[in-house]
């Protein structure tokens, strides 16, 4: 027999800008998102939440919203039983972290403003709201555990009956964990004969504010609870689902369906999903909740929020002989699902990229009477990035050398890879200097400079700034047995399953959730590539329990590089059993089976089959081999044995008006090395993307909350997402050097440019203004604190921000102003 | 509640509603116009934008009341089925989405962006839409995508054609 279909072009398909799959659904408005879904007899949930940041609640009068119009039920912490379950902490990075009960609706006290009391069940959402409002609630205020450093000395305890609000301390030392020398010793060797730089940061708090609020719908009714949730881990979500409320996880299935952005914010197990769950259960019906925003910035995990102090060692001539790290960092009211964990992630980057030989790392984590915290883009990795690149500009300064010639000095050379690093990791691929002299050619770096110094010279009051980061990251969670020895609750692996269907198409499962990163895109490239079919005829099918029964979702950067190796290996599978029955087809040997670009053919012939005739063989399966199972269908669970190190250099250029203390982006270059590249438009957008995120840190956001507790930015008004007049168009390069980790030779990009930026665009804010005197200014660096930093030739930025952190100085709104973005929107 | 009679999407529809109702939630509750999102409490986010007689309006700061007897055109509506709208196809072309959430209000507003000012500079497209927040794409590509929309000449919505029975 030989092959009756055309073999498939073989132009391959990684690589290739192939426009998104996703697209069509979303640019014309047939999405599935949560809030969409409407079931009959659906009814709608809304929560009353907590306006103290801590406080006794007293006595809940519900009768009159009970007695409301449509209103089906009102339930309160004192009605939920067991089969309510609780909130989990998946990561006790110590065995004697300390953590308070998360139940979804606390019984007697709240301790976060925004913390649910009481939810009310009517017919509609509108009903179920206004019902809210007449939940009387009695409170008796307690004081609040709200500034992280006294929170660390325990003068006001978050939850008095733990006795502390230092829930775990995390230390690494390389000293003592073989992979370096003794950091004290390098320290006490500079301070008498070498260089040595201390400094305090403050990473502030900050609003995950993906775009689509969260939901929620249970339906109860059928064989199988069903849950849809605006989440980026449904796999993880049924798991503890299971785990604490009582159903056993085959009656439970969970679909994530069109989920709009997540940054780590939907990483998360709820107590709305938790309430809603347990809800549906005692009335029998479906039910929807979906917040509004001002309930998603109060209540939805917030990221970052450490203090960092920090001291770098180094020799007269620049070679750092040692980096000492103590950070706070505060939990919130919760240890969340990863919770403590985010800051560990951290741990291990703050030597970054150079040749440390010390280094100490030492974490408390803390309880405060705020909104949780977890992952945020990047988790624990821009706090660290942002640490050592604020350092190295430093030391800089302190020698009198150009900033990159500094990390230079420092950094690992291309020909040192693979490298063990003083934080224990072995680097597999990187070129530093590559990667460096391909960003200062295209940033115009010399010129720049130039222009800089001219400016200096004759004094004008816009000053330009230059600011470095060069930066790595560890990604692509898993290692399961790393993650296990940082006592992780879970592995690392993911799965996938290829179905060669009768038709010549092809179904993949994915146990990875996009929720915008366009999986079924680049996933449909690499297995069309690896089966050699059409990349129109593969569907990538994901999020829902029922289709991808197995997985652990999409998060650190792991998609592409666990989930991406998965299907690889799916895919070889699905050849090598397609082998004994093209052979037989073929009647040849099956070690003389070869397959090339979708055809099975006989070595050194031309005969051949194509996988397709080989699918719809193996499922007529009229005339198989003996002993061969009718099907090609096959499934992968993938574990790396290593993470994988993307880095990068980045420049920024700032003009700083010194009279206003106005920051303008005037460039912005990177050049990253994230391996083999499957999408570079999908790439590209990831960049973007978190190359936003990164200078919306620098510059414009920040969660404030009063001294009560209560939080101020909890509107978009106050809460400052950049919008596109708020910055420029960037300069997006790459650099290769292939992941030896994987096969596809790929590294994570979704973190990369928000882990990246963030010290670039201080760096340039410091670098304009750094003839005033200034060495430091806090994030973010609004017109407000660069003019005080001015002014004052200080860290003019180490009062709190009032208000809003204002990105604009406008004289008009003055210094606690606010731009009002609803102007020029078109109404 | 108050009668009200409209177009939408080129369909003629007429609904009982709370004079308190929202046009968005109008659209989204009554219609099942689920194209149309809502991200935001205070007129921030441009999420909800849609068209109100062939300017963009933000459909979580008008009230269904309001739209009686106009003609209102969603992300639905803007293209025939099966079709797509120059700024939709530039979209998809400049990789101007990732998540999505934000598109559907986005694509309007940069379509009466357009239609205001057909050959816009980098710096008036960016601040034509300052009243719509993406959290994905960082505004790059979205800024591509309305560069290319105004290259290839696309000015006006297209009427649409859609029958909806309501
Ligand atoms: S939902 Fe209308 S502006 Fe945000
Ligand atoms: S594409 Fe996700 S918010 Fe714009």
């Amino acid at each position: 027999m030989t092959a009756t279909q055309d073999a498939p072009a073989s132009v391959t398909e990684i690589g290739r800008d192939r426009r998104r799959k996703e697209d069509q659904r979303l640019i014309t408005g047939r999405t599935r998102w949560t809030d969409n879904i409407q079931l009959p007899g659906m009814l709608h949930m809304a929560m009353v939440r907590s306006p103290f940041a801590h406080a006794k609640i007293t006595a809940i009068d519900t009768s009159a919203a009970k007695a409301a119009t449509n209103v089906v039920a009102v339930y309160t912490g004192k009605d939920l039983d067991e089969s309510a379950g609780v909130l989990i902490n998946a990561w006790a990075i110590t065995t004697d972290q300390v953590a308070p009960d998360h139940p979804p609706i606390p019984a007697d006290r709240v301790s976060f403003a925004g913390e649910i009391v009481a939810v009310v069940v009517a017919r509609t959402p509108a009903e179920a709201r206004d019902a809210a409002e007449l939940v009387d609630v009695d409170y008796e205020e307690l004081p609040a555990a709200l500034d992280l450093k006294e929170a660390a000395e325990d003068k006001v305890l978050a939850h008095p009956d733990l006795g502390t609000n230092k829930s775990a301390l995390w230390v690494f030392d390389s000293g003592e964990a073989g992979t370096g020398g003794n950091v004290e010793d390098a320290i006490s060797k500079a301070r008498t004969d070498g260089i040595l730089i201390e400094r305090e940061y403050r990473q502030q708090r900050l609003i995950p504010a993906f775009m689509e609020p969260r939901s929620v719908v249970v339906d109860p009714t059928g064989e199988q609870l069903t849950m849809w949730s605006a989440t980026q881990i449904p796999h993880i979500l049924r798991f503890a689902l299971a785990a604490t409320t009582g159903v056993p996880e085959s009656k439970i299935r969970v679909i994530a369906p069109d989920v709009g952005g997540g940054f780590g914010g939907k990483l998360q197990v709820t107590p709305e999903e938790w309430t809603a769950w347990w809800v549906a259960r005692q009335v029998h019906k479906p039910v929807k909740y979906t917040e509004t925003r001002s309930e998603s910035l109060m209540a939805a995990h917030h990221g970052r929020d450490q203090w960092q102090k920090l001291t770098l060692a180094a020799e007269k001539d620049g070679s750092v002989t040692g980096l000492k790290v103590e950070l706070l960092a505060d939990l919130g009211s919760h240890v969340a699902i990863v919770g403590g964990g985010v800051p560990v992630l951290g741990a291990f980057m703050f030597n970054s990229i150079y040749k440390f030989p010390a280094y100490h790392f030492a974490c408390q984590t803390v309880l405060t009477n705020k909104t949780w915290t977890d992952a945020y883009r990047g988790a624990g990795r821009p706090e660290a990035t942002y640490a050592i690149e604020r350092l190295m500009d430093e030391l800089a300064v302190e020698l009198g050398v150009d900033p990159l010639e500094v990390r230079e000095k420092n950094w690992i050379k291309h020909e040192e890879f693979p490298f063990t690093t003083v934080a224990g990791l072995e680097y597999d691929s990187g070129n530093y200097e590559e990667a460096t002299a391909k960003a200062k050619a295209n940033f115009g770096y010399d010129e720049l400079r130039a222009e800089q110094k001219r400016r200096r010279d004759e004094n004008d009051p816009v000053q330009l700034g230059i600011g470095v980061s060069t930066f790595t990251e560890m990604c692509g969670l898993a290692p399961s047995r790393v993650l296990g020895q940082l006592n992780y609750g879970a592995g690392g692996w993911e799965h996938a399953s290829v179905r060669m269907l009768p038709t010549g198409t092809v179904e993949v499962v994915t146990g990875a959730s996009a929720h915008g990163q366009g999986h079924e895109t680049a996933f449909s490239q690499i297995v069309a590539d690896r089966l050699g079919v059409r990349f129109e005829d593969v569907e990538i099918l994901h999020g829902d329990t029922q289709v991808s029964h197995k997985g652990l979702d999409t998060y650190g950067s792991r998609s592409l590089v666990v989930g991406g190796e998965a299907l690889v290996k799916a895919a070889d599978k699905v050849i090598e059993k397609a082998k004994p029955i093209a052979a037989h087809m073929l009647e040849a040997n099956v070690d003389d089976i070869e397959f090339k670009e979708g055809r099975l053919g006989v070595r050194g012939t031309d005969q051949g089959v194509a996988l397709a005739e080989v699918a719809m063989a193996a499922f007529a399966a009229h005339d198989l081999p003996d002993g061969v199972e009718p099907t090609l269908d096959s499934d992968a669970t993938y574990d790396p044995v290593n993470f994988n190190f993307p880095h990068g250099t980045h420049l920024c250029a700032v003009e700083v008006d010194t009279e206003t203390g106005q920051v303008k982006m005037r460039k912005y270059t990177c050049v990253d090395d994230i391996g083999n590249v499957i999408n570079p438009l999908i790439v590209a957008g990831q960049v973007h993307g978190g190359l936003m995120q990164g200078i919306a840190q620098a510059l414009f956001e920040e969660a404030v909350h009063d001294e009560s507790g209560t939080l101020v930015s909890a509107s978009f008004v106050d809460y400052l997402v950049p919008t596109a007049a708020d910055t420029i168009s960037f300069d997006v390069d790459h650099n290769t050097t292939p992941s030896l980790t994987n096969t596809l030779g790929t590294k994570g990009v979704g973190e990369a440019g928000t882990i990246a930026s963030t010290p670039a665009v201080v760096n340039a804010v410091v670098d304009a203004v750094r003839a005033f005197g200034v060495s430091d200014i806090q994030m973010p660096c609004t017109p407000e604190r660069v003019w005080r930093a001015i002014h004052a030739g200080d860290a003019g930025g180490a009062d709190p921000t009032t208000g809003g952190a204002a990105p604009h100085f406008d004289e008009s709104t003055g210094h606690e102003g606010q731009t009002d973005r609803t102007d020029g929107a078109g109404q | 509640m108050a009668r009200i009679e409209l177009t939408v999407d080129g369909a003629q529809v007429s609904d009982d509603v709370e004079p308190r109702m929202l046009l968005v939630q109008y659209l989204r509750e009554k219609l099942g116009k689920t194209g149309t999102v809502i991200g935001c409490d205070t007129s921030n986010c441009g999420a909800c934008t849609v068209h109100l007689d062939g300017r963009s309006v933000k459909s979580c700061n008008v009230l269904a009341v309001q739209a009686n007897g106009h003609e209102v055109t969603t992300i639905e509506g803007l293209a025939e089925p099966g079709s797509l709208h120059a700024m939709q196809e530039a979209f998809h072309e400049c990789h101007a989405l990732q998540c999505g959430f934000c598109t559907p209000g986005m694509i309007m507003q940069s379509v009466d962006l357009l239609n205001d000012n057909p050959n816009p500079s980098e710096d008036e497209i960016r601040n034509g839409l300052e009243g719509n927040l993406c959290r994905c794409t960082g505004y790059h590509n979205i800024v591509r995508a309305v560069q290319a929309a105004a290259a290839a000449g696309a000015t006006t919505a297209q009427p649409a054609a859609e029958k909806v029975e309501a």
